[in-house]
């Protein structure tokens, strides 16, 4: 139980910071940020909150920039030599999750990318990235991208995410064409008479937006979502509590740069295209085991029993070997208990596989299940 | 009403007869948030002044609870088992997680006192 209060003073704060003083959150460093992991309602209650009707989260921490170009052919080629998701297919105003590459098809980042939202702007992507990882990806794609694409990190806006069932419904109330966007798309719109950015995504499995806007609005924003009988703030304890029943990748736990998307059970975030053509860093070794398999993969797991396993919790057979280690667990409020990722080799990635795992010098019975543990509830537009 | 002395790692323990009632203090629920799993010990254990002798888990992390006297574990609370939530209730009372049969009553003296307790809980900020 460290306050971190040593490295207090190196700490950056968000433009919500006073805010979330002010609501009783507890602020604890996080990638460089002082955040808050939870508000008086507690983890607990704020994830069964965001699960019921709507929760707020301050995701300014995160890096927001923009890749720009002359046209988006040249943009997206630029960008698609350096991640294996499909760019130049997407359309204005859509959104997609893809991942930053190293030379031997690790993750150095995963990422959202959106077309712009109008013509005008075309050529220019928007990423939000990882806030540990902003300075090494920026340095990279720096270092990286063809000459006529420049990487323009965004330093003077803001990222808030409002999730839940209810949360169409609410942002209905100040910003009412955010109700008709479709999944992953992106819309420049007016919440409450302030410019944003919003797209209708999110990190929960929950339908929801991310809503970008000036840093010196965003205060005004987070107090009218607030306003509402629905709206709880949700600290970062929930926040991963969410993304792990929801089966999301939380990166430097369960994607690195040793772990390939292959391996991270990311294929479906590749086109078809992408997966034949290759021309993304470690494209050698991804299409290798696109061909082969991987040697391990990414995996949901239950344990029988109450008890969590943890991070870092060794993984074993039924004859105690070791086949793996645990990347993310703990308990889910909305599974109504203990939940996991992890790696397992990858003959024992078959859901229903009987695993052990290493709690207090103890293997624990358990079994590898798919994911998401909470169904996904993203909201897809009838046709 | 027995007296009730603590630990620094925040494990209380109140003397009724020979056997000490053992659990984690107001201000440790408090600092743990949602208790969603414990673990308890086997009755009949032997555990020294010290020894893990149960888990207490809430949303986000695991802490061991350390057994503050030696002796013998009497019982075990299993409701704690079904509802770990009543840590977050009532830390004092009806959740206390164990009953250890004092092999050293003198061990009691190293413990702090509420008052003692209560200052070095204020000093942690």
């Amino acid at each position: 139980m460290t306050q971190g209060s040593e490295a207090a003073e190196t700490l950056k704060r968000t433009p919500l910071y006073d805010l979330h003083v002010e609501l009783g959150a507890k602020m604890v460093p996080f990638a460089g940020y002082e955040m808050p992991v939870q508000y008086p309602l507690g983890v607990l209650k704020e994830h069964l909150h965001t699960r019921s009707k709507a929760g707020l989260f301050d995701v300014s921490h995160m890096g927001q920039a923009f890749v720009q170009g002359p046209d988006h052919a040249t943009t997206a080629a630029a960008l698609e030599a350096l991640v294996p998701g499909e760019i130049a297919k997407l359309g204005l105003g859509r959104q997609r999750y893809t991942m930053l590459l190293n030379a031997t098809g690790g993750i150095l980042d995963d990422l959202m990318v959106t077309r712009s939202v109008s013509e005008a702007d075309d050529g220019r992507l928007m990423l939000v990235v990882n806030a540990a990882c902003k300075d090494a990806d920026y340095a990279h794609m720096n270092a990286h991208l063809d000459g006529n694409v420049t990487l323009e990190p965004v330093e003077d806006r803001a990222l808030v995410a409002l999730q839940g069932p209810t949360a169409a419904a609410v942002m209905a109330k100040w910003c009412p064409q955010a109700a008709d966007m479709g999944f992953m798309t992106a819309s420049s719109a007016e919440f409450d008479g302030i410019d944003c950015h919003i797209s209708r995504s999110g990190y929960t499995g929950e339908d929801g937006y991310e809503i970008s806007i000036a840093a010196d609005k965003v205060e005004q924003l987070a107090r009218t979502l607030l306003s509402h009988d629905d709206v709880e703030a949700i600290g970062l304890g929930a926040r991963d509590s969410l993304r792990l029943e929801a089966g999301l990748c939380l990166y430097g736990h369960d994607i690195d740069e040793t772990t390939s998307p292959v391996e991270a059970d990311l294929v479906w975030s590749m086109s078809k295209r992408r997966r034949e053509e290759g021309g993304f860093p470690g494209a050698d070794r991804i299409q290798g085991e696109l061909r082969d398999g991987p040697s391990r993969l990414r995996v949901g797991i239950k344990p029988d029993g109450r008890a969590p396993a943890r991070e870092g919790a060794e993984i074993v057979d039924g004859d105690g070997k070791t086949i793996g280690s645990i990347t993310s667990g703990g308990f889910g409020p909305s599974a109504e208990g203990p939940v996991a990722m992890g790696y397992v080799e990858s003959v024992h990635a078959t859901p229903g596989s009987q695993i052990g795992l290493m709690v207090r010098g103890e293997a624990r019975p358990a079994r590898v299940v798919e994911l998401p543990f909470v169904p996904h509830r993203y909201y897809r537009k009838s046709k | 009403m027995a007296e009730t002395k603590y630990m620094e790692s925040h494990e209380y323990i109140r003397l009724d007869g020979d056997v000490g009632v053992v659990g984690i203090s107001k201000y440790a629920q408090e600092q743990l948030g949602d208790v969603v799993f414990v673990e308890l010990p086997e009755t009949g254990k032997t555990v020294s002044k010290g020894d893990e002798a149960a888990v207490v888990e809430s949303v986000k992390a695991a802490s061991e609870v350390y057994a503050p006297v030696s002796g013998e574990i009497v019982e075990a609370n299993s409701e704690l088992e079904a509802n770990p939530g009543l840590v977050n209730e009532d830390p004092e009372g009806k959740a206390w997680f164990m009953k250890i049969k004092l092999s050293d009553k003198g061990e009691l003296d190293t413990l702090m006192d509420a008052d003692a307790y209560d200052k070095f809980v204020e000093e942690q900020g």
